[in-house]
C-alpha cells in the first residue's frame, strides 16, 4: 500500500531516533570495552595498561559474581511474580462495580509516583526500622519480637519496597486489558453457570497473556538496573547484592574501572540472553 | 570531536550570558552532618565581607565520597572546595590533585591545628586539606545506669571493663541494651570501629609485604569479642546500626554505653535532642588487659581545593574563613560553646570557657591518645588508624565490612567472616596490582 | 433478590478494594503525616496519627537549609524538557513504522528496548569524561538530553504500538481524497493520537522526574533536581524522621498532584495499545 515516496520519507522520520540510539549505544559501549581490556584504576593515576582478558576472568572468578547473578534473578523474579500475581487479582477487583472507583485507583496508583531513593529511605527507616520503625511497634503491639527486616528478612524487604512501587504499574495495564474484556461474553459464561475459577481459568486469563508479557518485559528492563532502593537500604550487604551493584562496588568503591567494565559488558550479555528469550515471547504478540 | 568542541563552547557561551548576573561564586561540596549545615547557615556573614557568593552541595556521606572521588579523578572542575576526609587527603595530595594550603595568612596560624590533625591531613610534611572539625573515638556510658548496677567506669577502661559493665546494664524487660556499636557495613561505619579493636588486640591488616592477615589469631580474638558483645548485649538490628542510628539510640536511653566518635558527645549531652542528657559519662577508649593499645581512632573532615579549580583564591579565603579561630567564636556567640566544631585548634582545648565543658578534656586525651604512623602493636606498611590510607581501602572495607555485618546478623561464624575476608581482600590486592 | 445480592457483592467490593488502596497509599499517607510531627512524635510508640499539634517547623528548616524552589524548577526543567525533545523524535520514528513497516520494523523495536540494557553504573566513566569533554556537566542542557536518550525507547514502543491501533483504512480514505503528507499527519493522526501521545508524554515525565542515578552523578549545584536535594537528608546526625518526611513530601509532591490530575489518561494511555 505504501508507496515509494511514503517509505523514504519513513526512512527519513525513523532515522534521528535510530541514530541517536545507535549513538547512546554504540559511544559508551565501545568506550567500556576499551576499559575493559586496560588495568583503569583512577585513584592511581588512570591508565596502567592493557591486560588482555585478565579483568573479565577476574570478574567470573570472584566469589562475589554468581551470588550477584542468583540475587539478580531471585529479586527480579520475586517482584514479578508479585506484581504480576497481585496485579492480576487487583485489576479484577478494580473492575468490578464500587463506590469510589476513581478514588480507590488514585490510591493504587500513587507509589508509582514515588521516587526509588524515597521510597527506599521512607520503608527502611520508618516501616522495617527494628527499634522505631512502625512495623516494629506493631509487632511490640502483638507482643512479638520485631522482626529484622534488612538483615534477616533482607531479599523479601527488598523484594517488598520494590514490588510496592511496580504493583500499580502492573495493575493499570492489567486492569485496561480487563476493561477490554468482551462483556458479553463473561456474561454469557455466568449464564451458562460456569464457576468463578474455570471462568477466571478459560477467559480472563487467556485474554490478559498478552498484557502479561508486556508488563514482564518493561518491568524487567528497569528490574534489572535497580540500584538506589539497595543504595539506600542494606548497601548489598546481607546478600542483596545484585550484579548492578557488585559493578558499581567495582567501579566506585574500589575504583578499578577495567574491572567494573568487564563487569558492564557481562551484565549486558546476560541481560540480552534473557531479552531474547523474552522479545521471543513478545515479538509474537507484537504480530497479532 | 571537533563539533563536539563547538558545541560545547557555543552552550558555555550561552550559560556565561545567562548567568552573567552572577558575581564571582564558590562551589562546595559537603556532607549532611550538622556542624556543616551550621556553617552553611553562618556562612552568609562570609558573602558580606567578602562578596563572594556560595553555592552548596550539600549530600550524604556515601554519595558525598562518590561524587568527589568521580570529578577529582576524571578532573572534572565541578568543586571549588570538597570536604573531604583523613583517608582521602594524603592520596590525593600525592596524585597533585589537591592545592596546597601553604598559602594561607600569618593569622591562620597554621601551627595551632592539633598535631595529630594536621599530620593526618598533609603529605610529606605540606598541609593540603583544612580540618573542620576533628575526632577521635571514646566511651560513651549512662553514669545513673552504672549507679544503679552499683559500678563505676574507670577512666582507662580495659575491654574486660567494658564488657562487665555491657552485662550489668543489660534490662531486655526495659528496652536497655548494655552496648550499642557499630554493626553497619561500610569501611567508614562497622570497619572504622571493628579496625580500632582488631588494633587494640594486637592485630594488623597487612604484614610488611602486603599480606593480607585477617586470619591471624589476634583477629579471630578481637572479632569474637566484638560478636559476643553485640550478640549478648546490643540492641536488635545491631547489624544495620550505624553512627546514626546508634546516637539515636542512646538518645533515646537504650544503650547502657556507646563507643564512637568524641563528636558525638555534644548531641548526647544536648537536652533538646536528647532524653539522657545529664547523665552521661565519658572514658577513653578501651584497650585489652596487657596490651599498651587503645582503641581510638583518629579522623577529621576537613576541606580542600581541588588542583584544578579556576578560583583557588576565592577558595583558600574561604577556607580561611571556616577553619580559622574567629569561625569557632563566630559559633560559640550564636549557638554556645558546646557546639563549637570540636578537635582542631590546641587554643580550643586552652580556652577556660571551652574546657570546662564536660567532655572537653576527653576528647583531647582521645585525639591524642591516636597515632596513625604505629596503629598496632607490629610494624605496618601503611598509615591509618581506622582505615589503611591505599585507594583500594574504600572497596576492601566495604566488602569485608558486609562479611562482619552478615556475622553480626547471625548469617555466619567469626571463623567464616574472617576467612571470607581474607579472601576478597586477596582478591582485590591482586587486582590493583600488589 | 438478585439485586440485593448485587448489592452486597458491590459492599464487598468496596470494602476491599478501598482496604487494598488505602493499604497500598499508606507508606504515602504515614510519611505526609510525619512531616507535621515533632521529631521526638514522629518515633513514638504507640504512633500518634492524627492528634497531635501539627506542625511546619520541619518544612521551615528544610528550607531554609536548601533552596527547594531551585531544586524544584530544575526537576520541571529537566522532566519537561527530555519529554518535549524526546516525543519530537519519537513521534515521527514511531509514526513511521506503524504506517509504513518493512520486515524489519520489529527488529528495530526490540533493538531499541535492547539499548536500555546497558547498566549505567558500568558506563559512568565513559559518559563522565564525554561530559567532561563536551562541557555539559552540571547542565540542564546536558542532563535532559540524557534523560531523553534513556526513556526513548520506551517512548518510541508506547507510541507505536498506540499509533497501530489508529486503522489504517482512514489513512487510505485521506489519501484518495488527495491528503499529502503534512495534512495526513496534521488533520487525521494528530487527533486520533492525541490520548496515546498524552499518555506517553505523563509516563515520561514521571519517569524523568525519578530517576535517581545519572541527575545525582552528572550535577552538582546548577543543575541539581529534586533527586539531589533528598540525598543531602537521607541519613544526617541525629532524629531525622520527621525532616526527612518533609523532604520527601516536598519531592514528591509535585508528581503525585500531576499523577491525579491525569489519572485518566494514565489508565487509557499505559495499555501500551498493545492489549486489546
Amino acid at each position: 500500500m505504501s508507496t515509494k515516496a511514503s517509505r523514504s520519507a519513513a526512512r527519513l522520520m525513523l532515522a534521528p531516533a535510530v541514530i541517536l540510539l545507535l549513538g547512546w549505544m554504540l559511544v559508551p559501549l565501545t568506550l567500556t570495552l576499551i576499559f575493559s581490556f586496560q588495568r583503569y584504576l583512577p585513584l592511581r593515576g588512570g591508565f596502567q595498561g592493557w591486560v588482555g582478558f585478565e579483568n573479565y576472568v577476574r570478574f567470573v572468578t570472584s566469589s562475589a559474581f554468581w551470588p550477584s547473578v542468583q540475587a539478580t534473578v531471585i529479586i527480579v523474579g520475586g517482584v514479578l511474580l508479585i506484581t504480576v500475581t497481585l496485579g492480576i487479582l487487583l485489576a479484577i477487583l478494580l473492575d468490578q462495580p464500587m463506590w469510589g472507583q476513581g478514588i480507590v485507583r488514585i490510591l493504587v496508583i500513587a507509589p508509582f509516583f514515588v521516587m526509588p531513593t524515597v521510597s527506599g529511605l521512607v520503608w527502611k527507616n520508618m516501616f522495617m526500622d527494628p527499634n522505631n520503625g512502625l512495623l516494629s511497634h506493631l509487632w511490640r503491639f502483638f507482643g512479638a519480637d520485631p522482626v529484622i527486616w534488612l538483615s534477616d528478612a533482607s531479599m523479601l524487604s527488598i523484594i517488598l519496597i520494590v514490588s510496592w512501587q511496580w504493583l500499580p504499574f502492573a495493575t493499570l495495564i492489567l486492569l485496561t486489558a480487563i476493561q477490554s474484556l468482551d462483556s458479553e461474553q463473561l456474561e454469557a459464561a455466568e449464564m451458562d453457570g460456569a464457576p468463578v475459577l474455570s471462568r477466571f481459568w478459560h477467559i480472563i486469563l487467556p485474554h490478559l497473556s498478552r498484557a502479561v508479557t508486556i508488563v514482564i518485559l518493561i518491568q524487567t528492563i528497569f528490574l534489572l538496573a535497580i540500584f538506589a532502593e539497595i543504595f539506600v537500604t542494606t548497601q548489598g550487604s546481607f546478600g542483596t547484592r545484585t550484579l548492578t551493584y557488585l559493578i558499581f562496588q567495582r567501579v566506585l568503591e574500589s575504583q578499578n574501572v577495567g574491572l567494573g567494565s568487564a563487569g558492564g559488558i557481562y551484565a549486558v550479555i546476560l541481560a540480552n540472553i534473557f531479552a531474547l528469550f523474552l522479545m521471543r515471547i513478545v515479538g509474537k504478540n507484537l504480530d497479532r | 570531536m571537533r563539533l563536539g568542541k563547538s558545541l560545547a563552547a557555543s552552550t558555555a557561551i550561552a550559560l556565561i550570558a545567562a548567568s552573567g548576573a552572577y558575581a564571582q561564586s564558590l562551589t562546595i561540596a559537603t556532607v549532611n552532618n550538622g556542624d556543616m549545615i551550621r556553617m552553611q547557615s553562618l556562612s552568609s556573614e562570609f558573602t558580606e565581607a567578602t562578596g563572594i557568593e556560595l553555592e552548596w552541595v550539600i549530600l550524604e556521606e556515601n554519595i558525598l565520597r562518590q561524587r568527589v572521588t568521580q570529578d577529582i579523578a576524571t578532573s572534572g572542575g565541578q568543586f571549588d572546595i570538597m570536604t573531604i576526609g583523613m583517608y582521602e587527603a594524603p592520596i590525593w595530595a600525592e596524585r597533585g590533585w589537591l592545592v596546597s594550603l601553604d598559602g594561607l595568612p600569618e593569622e591562620y596560624d597554621i601551627d595551632d591545628i592539633l598535631p595529630a590533625m594536621r599530620a593526618g591531613l598533609s603529605f610529606e610534611g605540606t598541609m593540603y586539606a583544612a580540618p573542620f572539625y576533628g575526632e577521635s573515638s571514646m566511651v560513651m556510658y549512662r553514669t545513673d545506669l552504672m549507679e544503679a548496677a552499683g559500678m563505676e567506669m574507670p577512666e582507662e577502661p580495659t575491654w574486660d571493663d567494658i564488657a562487665a559493665a555491657a552485662a550489668a546494664m543489660t534490662d531486655r524487660d526495659n528496652n536497655i541494651n548494655g552496648i550499642c556499636l557499630r554493626g553497619r557495613a561500610g569501611w567508614g561505619e562497622n570497619m572504622a570501629f571493628i579496625t580500632t579493636v582488631a588494633n587494640s588486640f594486637g592485630a594488623r591488616w597487612f604484614d610488611e609485604d602486603w599480606n593480607a592477615q585477617l586470619e591471624s589469631p589476634e583477629w579471630l580474638e578481637a572479632v569474637t569479642f566484638y560478636n559476643d558483645l553485640l550478640q549478648n548485649y546490643g540492641p536488635p538490628g545491631a547489624a544495620n546500626n550505624g553512627f546514626n542510628e546508634n546516637l539515636t539510640l542512646f538518645q533515646q536511653g537504650r544503650c547502657g554505653m556507646w563507643i564512637d566518635a568524641t563528636v558525638a558527645a555534644s548531641f548526647v549531652t544536648n537536652p533538646n535532642d536528647s532524653t539522657v542528657a545529664d547523665s552521661v559519662g565519658f572514658a577513653l577508649a578501651p584497650n585489652k588487659d596487657g596490651l599498651d593499645k587503645r582503641a581510638n581512632w583518629l579522623w577529621a573532615w576537613a576541606l580542600a581545593i581541588p588542583a584544578g579549580t579556576q578560583q583557588q583564591e576565592a577558595a583558600m579565603e574561604f577556607i580561611n574563613w571556616a577553619t580559622s579561630k574567629a569561625y569557632l567564636e563566630l559559633v560559640a556567640e550564636r549557638e554556645g560553646w558546646a557546639n563549637v566544631p570540636p578537635g582542631t585548634r590546641t587554643s580550643l582545648y586552652e580556652n577556660p570557657e571551652y574546657a570546662s565543658i564536660p567532655f572537653a578534656d576527653m576528647t583531647l586525651r582521645s585525639i591524642n591518645a591516636a597515632d596513625p604512623n604505629n596503629p598496632t602493636l607490629e610494624p605496618v606498611p601503611y598509615v591509618g588508624i581506622q582505615f589503611v590510607a591505599i585507594p583500594e581501602w574504600a572497596g576492601i572495607g566495604t566488602q569485608a565490612g558486609q562479611e562482619f555485618s552478615a556475622m553480626v546478623a547471625g548469617q555466619q561464624t567469626p571463623e567464616q567472616a574472617l576467612a571470607r575476608a581474607q579472601a576478597l581482600v586477596t582478591d582485590e590486592m591482586e587486582a590493583a596490582g600488589y | 433478590m438478585a439485586r440485593t445480592v448485587r448489592t452486597h457483592r458491590k459492599t464487598l467490593n468496596t470494602a476491599l478494594a478501598w482496604g487494598i488502596g488505602l493499604m497500598m497509599f499508606f507508606p504515602i499517607l504515614w510519611t505526609m503525616l510525619t512531616s507535621f510531627k515533632t521529631e521526638a512524635q514522629a518515633i513514638s510508640d504507640p504512633p500518634v496519627w492524627f492528634f497531635f499539634d501539627w506542625t511546619l517547623e520541619n518544612y521551615r528548616v528544610v528550607q531554609e537549609r536548601s533552596n527547594y524552589s531551585r531544586f524544584l524548577w530544575n526537576s520541571i526543567i529537566i522532566a519537561g524538557g527530555s519529554t518535549v525533545l524526546g516525543m519530537i523524535i519519537a513521534i515521527p520514528a514511531a509514526w513511521s513504522m506503524a504506517f509504513v513497516p518493512s520486515n524489519r520494523t520489529k527488529d528495530i523495536l526490540l533493538w531499541m528496548l535492547s539499548t536500555k540494557m546497558l547498566p549505567a553504573v558500568g558506563v559512568l566513566y565513559p559518559i563522565y569524561l564525554i561530559f567532561i569533554q563536551l562541557g555539559l556537566l552540571d547542565t540542564r542542557i546536558g542532563l535532559t538530553i540524557v534523560l531523553m536518550l534513556i526513556n526513548l525507547p520506551i517512548m518510541v514502543w508506547m507510541l507505536y504500538t498506540y499509533f497501530k491501533e489508529i486503522p489504517g483504512e482512514i489513512l487510505e480514505a485521506a489519501r484518495m481524497d488527495g491528503a499529502g503528507l503534512r495534512e495526513e499527519i496534521l488533520y487525521v493522526l494528530t487527533p486520533m493520537a492525541i490520548p496515546g501521545i498524552a499518555s506517553t508524554v505523563l509516563l515520561n515525565i514521571i519517569l524523568a522526574w525519578n530517576e535517581a542515578f545519572w541527575t545525582l552523578n552528572l550535577t552538582a549545584a546548577r543543575a541539581a533536581p529534586l533527586t539531589a536535594f533528598i540525598a543531602s537528608y537521607s541519613s544526617p546526625e541525629g532524629l531525622f524522621y520527621a525532616k526527612l518526611s518533609a523532604a520527601s513530601t516536598m519531592a514528591i509532591a509535585p508528581i503525585l498532584i500531576l499523577g491525579w490530575f491525569s489519572q485518566k489518561q494514565l489508565v487509557r494511555g499505559l495499555t501500551f495499545g498493545a492489549v486489546k
